[in-house]
């Protein structure tokens, strides 16, 4: 077992499809007791048993903190994606057991801050969901701002703008409405923090306005699970474990450590939260980065890797693991 | 600089120029030396979105033709600390993200203006900070509560209820003060020698 991912045994309670691409999951304990607290922008990680295949993926818990009865999520579905949103499309269904982690919260909000600016691009509006509640329930001056391609696909607009009204504002692509970013943060009052969860390119389009408008980054948080992506098929050497592993082409490096028994610690499988930092022992070949959390430098130190989204190509790579 | 003894002491940086949309800057004393040598390194046009709050304390006159040459948008001098406080507590409730602020001068200069930050919802982490000029300290006394300004000696004396004080490096930024601890509380007959250290 994985550092911080102690599991809770759950019933899926009701599967509700929101639209064409999302469906919602309700989850309760299978012991019938409370859930663990939690706070806005956590997530848990589900654990998926797809036959011989194990996916462990996180989604973010859009229902309200106040509410520890049971936990809900949203999955959109992605049909070029590694299987995980179809798996629980497909497969997941009222009544079914399931494992998932205690919730561990990597986009939280800061409560010191006197508003809070939140910025959502389609189904990036999940953790927002849970911090809304939480923010409206303590009396917290906050301003949604919410990006989606249709009315038809725009998950949660309706119930978010019943809830809160003008404190959320809308943009649907398809009548070429825009975020009116740079007017935005030019006029937030001193102490607002500002929040961004959505597509890669989204968030580094606030991220970067942000920066150039004097937003210390302290007061800028983001949230960007990057799903592992698949690549080339590598072998790795395990110099710890002295073990000999393969990645397969639809694999992450963790999942094949963890398909060959061994345990590193996780909490993101995305490349945020730097759990399963791994050193590298030797190399010859070249990496794949793709996690947020090592800094550029590592990065080409050819030292570390984040064995949930990266990859390596190459004749050999032996890790400290 | 001092070294840096437990966690709480603040540690100062050099100014330099931030990324923003307006600049405020809060200066006493020597700190204008700071704000002079940050232009040096600020691109063309950085103060005309800035304003300077200067309070002279002993440097007199020496600073101001220097600052306003500067062209500030807006240039404030003022009598004390205490005095200017009110009016960067207003300056900040009207003011808008994209503010940076730059706090230079005495340790209690900084200490006091980084107060009124953080109740206005500044992260401390993102005010740029240097230290010029005195060292002396804004003393709490963890007796009575009472606040000592100007502190230089070690051990000190509280200027609300007598006790001699041990100046701790332990600083409390929601005070804007060091903690100050009754140095002869088991026997008050012993009464060590005051020394000048904060200078």
């Amino acid at each position: 077992m994985s550092a911080g991912t102690t599991k809770l045994n759950v019933t899926v309670t009701d599967v509700v499809a929101v639209n064409e691409l999302v469906k919602r999951f309700h989850f309760e304990r299978t012991d019938g007791g409370d859930l663990p607290t939690f706070s806005g922008g956590a997530h848990v990680v589900v654990e998926m048993r797809d036959g011989d295949k194990s996916r462990l993926n996180p989604y973010s818990l859009m229902s309200s903190p106040h509410n520890t009865r049971d936990y809900t999520i949203s999955v959109r579905r992605d049909d070029s994606g590694r299987g995980g949103s179809l798996f629980m499309h497909n497969h997941v269904k009222r009544g079914m057991e399931m494992v998932i982690s205690y919730p561990v919260n990597l986009f939280s909000l800061d409560l010191r801050a006197r508003k809070h600016l939140l910025v959502a691009g389609g189904i990036g509006i999940t953790p927002f969901m849970a911090q809304t509640a939480q923010l409206a329930g303590e009396g917290g001056n906050f301003e949604l701002h919410y990006t989606c391609r249709t009315p038809a696909l725009g998950t949660y607009a309706d119930v978010l703008h019943d809830r809160y009204g003008k404190r959320v504002n809308i943009y649907y692509d398809d009548t070429n409405e825009r975020l009116p970013l740079e007017r935005l943060l030019a006029s937030q009052p001193l102490g607002t923090h500002l929040y961004v969860c959505g597509p890669a390119g989204m968030i580094r389009w606030v991220r970067e306005t942000a920066a150039a408008h004097g937003w210390p980054d302290e007061t800028v948080h983001y949230e960007h699970f990057a799903a592992p992506q698949p690549g080339l098929p590598f072998d790795v050497t395990l110099a710890l474990s002295k073990l000999q592993i393969s990645v397969g082409e639809e694999q992450s490096l963790l999942e094949a450590m963890e398909a060959a028994g061994i345990d590193p610690p996780y909490l993101c499988r995305g490349g945020v939260c730097g759990q399963c930092e791994t050193n590298v022992v030797s190399y010859d070949g070249t990496f794949k980065h793709n996690d947020h959390w090592l800094t550029e430098a590592e990065h080409c130190s050819g030292k570390k890797i984040m064995p949930c989204v990266s990859r390596f190509e190459g004749k050999s790579l032996v890790l400290e693991r | 600089m001092p070294a840096k003894t437990i966690l709480s002491r603040p540690v100062y940086g050099t100014l330099s120029p931030q990324t923003g949309k307006n600049h405020l800057f809060i200066a006493d004393a020597e700190g204008a030396a700071a704000i002079l040598d940050l232009a040096k390194k600020a691109p063309d046009g950085f103060f005309a979105s800035a304003h300077i709050m200067f309070i002279p304390e002993m440097a007199g006159n020496q600073f101001q033709t220097a600052l306003r040459t500067l062209k500030p948008a807006q240039f404030y001098e003022g009598p004390s600390v205490a005095a200017a406080l009110p009016r960067l507590r207003q300056t900040l409730a009207n003011a808008h993200m994209g503010l940076r602020l730059y706090l230079t001068g005495s340790e209690g200069l900084i200490g006091q203006a980084m107060q009124v930050a953080l109740e206005a919802g500044i992260d401390h982490s993102s005010i740029q900070t240097e230290h010029r000029g005195s060292w002396a300290r804004r003393v709490q006394c963890v007796h009575c509560k009472g606040i000592t300004e100007n502190v230089t000696t070690q051990p000190a004396t509280c200027a609300h209820c007598g006790l001699l004080l041990l100046v701790r490096d332990h600083y409390s930024r929601r005070l804007a003060a060091f903690q100050g601890v009754c140095i002869n509380a088991e026997d008050p007959s012993e009464i060590p020698q005051k020394e000048e250290i904060f200078r």
